[in-house]
């Protein structure tokens, strides 16, 4: 079988992806910051009134039980989808190629499937203080109860778009554009300063 | 400000843009009524109160609102998607 030629994709990321310690981290390291790098970002909007069988057939591409109602999430190690508008979907795959496994399956009649790969850069946050840093940049509540696990938002940092999905009880992955990413991660890194952050 | 989208919950009236006066009816485009036009561009109730608004969740979900706005007090009475659906009351 002939390998598949992709591109390699350069981080937008570049010169200020710094790893290590850095900032206030004499009395430990309370946030972790990442850059994922998925292989796939695919947003999948369904027409009205067919909401649920996109869901349906998230479900059957992915392998992941996406519950309806806003906001609602999943993720599973390599793979995590989240609704962030009515009717309207982010499906991540740390491998490439599953766009062509959605092709098939979402009908004209359906909705639309739009790759986004080199579109959005997935950052990761995460450690005890996670939720702090995060509240410094969006003004959501990031508490469990009003945020739980898996669930995805959409909300802004000074006109930089973000889609968040919480992914662990203090972690959170941010798929910000990739043309304002570089900006981000670095206002990240400096609100992470003040409780020492690490960068993997 | 809050404005309680249907979709992501209370959020700051900075995630929003405001897309103009909820009131206004488009006449058919073919139409040659051109009172019906000067109405629809330039009549405007510019109320002391409750007013009928259409927003933009632009900084979130993107979807549009139907609001409707006391203009004095500033306070959301209700928010629901413009196309209809799904509707909140305010906990602004």
């Amino acid at each position: 079988m002939a390998e598949q030629y992709l591109p390699e994709r350069q981080s937008p990321l570049g010169p200020e992806y710094h790893p290590g310690s850095h900032g206030n981290f004499e009395h430990g390291v309370d946030v972790i910051l990442s850059e994922m790098r998925p292989g796939t970002i695919l947003q999948l909007a369904a027409w009205p009134g067919e909401e649920r069988q996109l869901i349906e057939i998230i479900g059957k591409v992915t392998g992941l039980a996406l519950p309806d109602g806003a906001g609602g999430g999943v993720s599973s190690g390599a793979r995590a989808a989240f609704g962030f508008a009515p009717g309207k979907f982010t499906v991540v795959d740390e491998a490439e190629g599953l766009a062509a496994a959605f092709a098939g399956a979402i009908t004209p009649a359906i909705g639309t499937l739009t790759d986004l790969s080199h579109g959005r850069t997935a950052i990761r946050i995460a450690g005890p203080r996670a939720e702090w840093v995060m509240a410094k940049f969006f003004a959501i509540d990031f508490a469990l109860p009003a945020f739980p696990l898996g669930a995805g938002r959409s909300t802004n940092h000074h006109d930089v778009f973000a889609q968040i999905q919480r992914t662990g009880a203090d972690q959170f992955d941010i798929y910000v554009f990739r043309s304002f990413a570089r900006s981000f991660w670095k206002a990240l890194c400096h609100a992470s300063e003040e409780v020492g952050y690490e960068v993997q | 400000m809050l404005i309680t989208c249907p979709y992501c919950g209370p959020r700051d009236v900075i995630e929003f843009t405001y897309q103009g006066d909820g009131n206004r009816q488009r006449p058919q485009p073919a139409s040659q009524n051109l009172d019906a036009w000067n109405a629809y561009v330039y009549d405007r109730l510019n109320p002391a109160g409750d007013h009928n608004e259409i927003w933009q969740h632009s900084g979130g979900c993107r979807a549009h609102l139907r609001v409707v706005r006391n203009t004095v007090t500033h306070e959301i009475l209700s928010t629901e998607f413009a196309r209809g659906g799904h509707k909140t009351e305010s906990r602004s």
